[in-house]
């Protein structure tokens, strides 16, 4: 079986170890890290690297142009722009409160978009 | 004139943190006074996660951040004016500000808390030669465009300067459909978050490019490109290595500067490394009455600390009024800052009223590797302890234990700096 390498820095705390991750068949192999948040991190990163991605919607009728929105869970690193493009075809209606979903399921990923942030309607 | 207990300049995450502390500590009458239309400051804008993993345990972003003070604040009563700018603060602490319903207005405080925050180094303190087409923002100014206005603010990106907010910029125009080809920054070293660097330009292939800066701004009506160089050990450009980027937006992440006009008008002592004002472990001014927080008092990496600092202040402050207005101090002692420590925030203790632990919070000047951080009291050695890393954009912290001073009761000065062995 071929054998993967990748370097990574590690964003445990502000050491930013460089690590050295190797993929040999099933068998991960870190190196460069000073603590054990190090390995996982790049356990982390080598087999499912996730994140939040955070953006904002318009809002018609809001007492603000715009609402703050998240990923409700961190999602696959492959799909945020697959994400930011449904993101970004959408506008919502005020009143928006925090927590609200505003996109179910986006991009086929399971996760909702949701409010950061409430906006009232305009007066 | 109107009276109140504590009126709090800023009501953003600093100055909502200190008006809770403040009202669990007993005080009733306090307003907050905030400029803008919202509370929450500039979280507002923050749209990014991250925040609040010291204060919450979880990881919010600004506006979620933001959120939960301003509940809390609602939640005990306390109250504030919006669109309301504060345009004079004096020693004996009466503060004039402009609403458009009450138009200028006087009130006298008992205890002042100042909360302003800071603001963007801008263009004109870079000296960077060429015309001034549009386009050239600094990076908070294009944030809040984009996030909060709802702007396309530019097409073909170059951002100087690694600090945070230019990192997160970078890639926020990035999933907004533009083009970062490059952040340059003037340091050998950047000023941001390391995982920022990764999750914001390793993440998106942009390259960093450290110890490089603008050297030439090209367009007349708007930004057509820039150009770039690298430089030498006294960030001087080196000729032969200009290359040029076309790019229809250039952002500023050059550093921040606590905004302290209200309190220099106040007769506050500025420092002149922080530029924000000297505190003693009170947070309180040398100016009696006066207290100050979060990023006017140093500007701060880490919203979770500006809470803390901020509560601290909101402490003292109800204390202060509850003494009625009369001072606590007793002897000052001045902590400096020496041999790779670039300044303390406080920079003075009071020895004989301290509370049990005092939290000294410090910038280092460079970035050093196998370091200690040692702790003086004149010229006995009291704490020694190794750092793996230390950066000047990583805030450090030392905690004073008051014990600690049973045995020293002549002291004259703290010493706080790095060693080599």
């Amino acid at each position: 079986m071929e054998m993967e390498k990748k370097n990574l820095i590690c964003i445990g705390c502000p050491l930013g170890c460089p690590l050295a991750v190797t993929v040999d068949g099933g068998q991960v192999t870190v190196s460069g890290n000073t603590c054990p948040r190090g390995d996982a991190y790049a356990r982390k990163e080598i087999s499912n690297p996730t994140r939040i991605v955070t953006s904002s919607i318009p809002v018609e009728n809001g007492a603000l142009a715009r609402v703050s929105v998240k990923t409700e869970r961190d999602i696959p690193k492959g799909k945020i722009f697959e994400v930011m493009k449904e993101i970004r075809s959408r506008r919502v209606a005020a009143p928006v409160e925090t927590g609200q979903v505003l996109i179910e399921n986006c991009a086929g990923t399971g996760v909702n978009i949701i409010a950061t942030k409430t906006v009232n309607r305009r007066l | 004139m109107t009276q109140h207990d504590i009126v709090i300049i800023g009501g953003g995450p600093a100055g909502l943190s200190a008006a809770v502390a403040a009202r669990k500590a007993g005080v009733q009458d306090i307003l907050i006074l905030e400029r803008d239309s919202g509370l929450g400051g500039i979280l507002n804008q923050c749209i990014h996660n991250g925040f609040g993993l010291h204060t919450f345990k979880e990881e919010l972003t600004g506006p979620e951040y933001a959120g939960r003070y301003i509940k809390m604040a609602e939640e005990k009563g306390i109250s504030y004016k919006l669109n309301t700018i504060v345009v004079e603060v004096t020693g004996e602490r009466e503060i004039t500000y402009i609403n458009q319903e009450e138009g200028l207005v006087t009130i006298q405080a008992r205890a002042v808390i100042l909360a302003m925050g800071c603001r963007e180094r801008p263009r004109g303190a870079l000296n960077i030669p060429g015309y001034r087409p549009a386009g050239i923002y600094s990076a908070g100014t294009a944030q809040r465009l984009m996030n909060i206005e709802g702007y396309c603010v530019g097409r073909e990106v170059v951002i100087l300067g690694s600090g945070d907010i230019g990192l997160i910029m970078a890639r926020r125009m990035t999933l907004e459909g533009a083009r970062v080809k490059v952040v340059a920054e003037l340091m050998p070293y950047s000023g941001g978050l390391k995982r920022n660097i990764v999750q914001c330009l390793d993440d998106y292939g942009i390259p960093l490019k450290l110890s490089h800066t603008v050297v030439q701004i090209h367009g007349r009506d708007r930004l057509t490109g820039i150009t770039l160089a690298e430089v030498d050990e006294n960030r001087r450009p080196i000729p032969g290595t200009e290359e040029y980027y076309s790019c229809d937006t250039l952002l500023l992440s050059v550093g921040l500067i606590p905004e302290n006009e209200l309190s220099k008008g106040a007769g506050v002592s500025i420092n002149r490394v922080t530029s924000g004002p000297n505190v003693d472990d009170y947070l309180e001014t040398e100016t009696e009455g006066i207290f100050a927080c979060g990023n006017v008092l140093h500007v701060h990496d880490l919203v979770d600390f500006v809470s803390q600092e901020a509560a601290l202040a909101g402490q003292n402050a109800a204390a202060y009024v509850k003494n009625g207005g009369k001072e606590r101090k007793g002897h000052l002692i001045p902590l400096t800052a020496e041999q790779g420590v670039r300044y303390t925030v406080p920079q003075m203790l009071n020895l004989d009223s301290m509370e049990d632990s005092v939290t000294v919070r410090f910038r280092v000047a460079d970035v050093y590797q196998n370091r200690y951080i040692a702790v003086y009291y004149d010229d006995k050695l009291i704490s020694r302890k190794k750092k793996k890393v230390l950066a000047p954009g990583e805030m450090e912290q030392i905690v004073l234990k008051k014990e600690s001073f049973a045995e020293y009761p002549e002291i004259s000065r703290i010493r706080i700096c790095t060693e080599v062995e």
